[in-house]
């Protein structure tokens, strides 16, 4: 079969992968426009880098208080894990779970994949079960929903903005950097140039 | 010019790694080993059951109460609906547009775009491609917004918690809303946007049309 070829993900259209890159550097199918492949420069290092601040920014995000709440003097507040527990203990185990997975488990698991694959490919060679490493990042990808939480906890603050003073708590700065992070980071990733950098990488 | 798809060859593009691969014989992908398929399996009957699972919840999602609110003056459920009216009479018109548009708007449009796919794609009579593979491309990147109601009762839930003003607790419509959303975007993941090219209307000018600033063609 010929090497040059590729196929479009989403219609099925057969591609010769040579003298595609636009000049915007995004490869755009001809047929039906979904986005091909990303050429940037340096793609592995800054996807590494922002790899490195997204874990950590996750990690505050999820040990320090999202926000707190001040009633006739008496000071409550609530981290992601306190959220999830709560839910749990008025007998909604699911939706607690629904909470952590999209919140805490799946970016984390994003994460952690991507930074297994990138580091030894930044240096050089191949990472260990790179296939399946790779399917788990594909797999969380879609249910890491950091910046609806965002959203949702910005809209949960209006609402108690009547009851009480509302006093926005460390982590909700951290998700919003978290948020732009991903972002970026989703915007200069290409899962097609990870396998190139796994086939150029010594075995 | 004429478009010639990997499947008409009998060539498989593999779903994680986006090698090329022959699908006679054992079918497993050369570089990363995994399964080879022209299409997804049974996109279209696993995208039906999921999407008819997320209509029976849909109902439930909007008139069961999200949230009860006790409080001095007794119980107050609230449902979507109602907490929309809430934000929308406190004056926050933005708020209240965003969550209406994220919760009853957005799923109902999600459930029915995808019906409309569905349908075209069994009929075999898309006729315009482009636009399908449009709608399903946003079906993808609005499915998650929904989510947005279950974090609003997650937060405040957590927040307000036997105070002396009132303490709030999540109600059923929670579970029902929160399945509409998973089993929606698990519907639109079941869906093969391949099939909208493959049941379109095959037209001669369509055939035929070409673009020489395009031309990347096998």
């Amino acid at each position: 079969m010929n090497q040059n070829l590729t196929a479009c993900y989403e219609c099925d259209l057969l591609l010769r992968e040579t003298c595609m890159a636009g000049a915007t550097g995004v490869v755009i199918c001809p047929r039906c426009g979904a986005e091909l492949h990303r050429v940037g420069r340096n793609t592995l290092e800054k996807c590494l880098a922002l790899t490195c601040a997204a874990l950590v920014l996750l990690l505050i995000a999820n040990l320090f208080p999202i926000v707190g709440l001040n009633i006739q003097g008496h000071q409550v507040e609530t981290t992601v894990f306190g959220a999830a527990r709560q839910l749990w203990r008025d007998d909604m185990p699911i939706v607690a779970t629904l909470l952590l997975l999209t919140t805490v488990l799946m970016p984390l698991i994003e994460l952690c994949a991507l930074g297994w694959l990138l580091l030894p490919l930044w240096r050089g060679y191949r990472p260990r079960w790179f296939a399946p490493v790779f399917r788990a990042l594909q797999l969380a990808h879609p249910w890491a929903m950091v910046e609806v939480f965002i959203l949702g906890v910005l809209v949960s603050l209006v609402k108690l903005s009547h009851l009480a003073d509302v006093l926005p708590g460390p982590a909700i700065w951290c998700f919003g950097a978290l948020m732009l992070v991903l972002s970026v980071l989703s915007s200069i990733l290409d899962h097609q140039a990870l396998w190139s950098a796994w086939e150029a990488a010594e075995a | 010019m004429i478009w010639r798809t990997a499947a008409e060859q009998g060539i498989a593009h593999c779903e994680v790694c986006g090698r090329l691969g022959d699908t006679a014989g054992d079918a497993r992908c050369s570089r990363c080993g995994t399964r080879l398929h022209l299409r997804k399996p049974h996109s279209i009957e696993r995208a039906w059951a999921l999407l008819i699972a997320a209509y029976v919840l849909y109902l439930p999602a909007n008139l069961l109460p999200i949230m009860e609110t006790r409080s001095l003056f007794g119980v107050q459920r609230d449902t979507i609906m109602s907490g929309v009216a809430y934000l929308w009479l406190s004056g926050s018109w933005v708020l209240a547009l965003i969550v209406f548009i994220a919760s009853v708007v957005v799923p109902l449009l999600k459930l029915l775009t995808l019906s409309v796919l569905l349908v075209a794609v069994q009929r075999r009579r898309v006729g315009a491609p482009t636009q399908h593979a449009r709608l399903y491309r946003l079906l993808e990147l609005i499915g998650r917004w929904s989510m947005l109601d279950v974090y609003v009762v997650a937060v405040l839930v957590a927040l307000v918690q036997a105070q002396s003003l009132a303490s709030m607790a999540p109600g059923p419509g929670v579970l029902a809303f929160g399945a509409v959303v998973v089993l929606s975007m698990m519907a639109t993941m079941a869906f093969d946007p391949r099939l909208i090219w493959d049941a379109r209307i095959v037209d001669n000018n369509e055939e035929i049309q070409s673009d020489p600033k395009r031309s990347s063609l096998a």
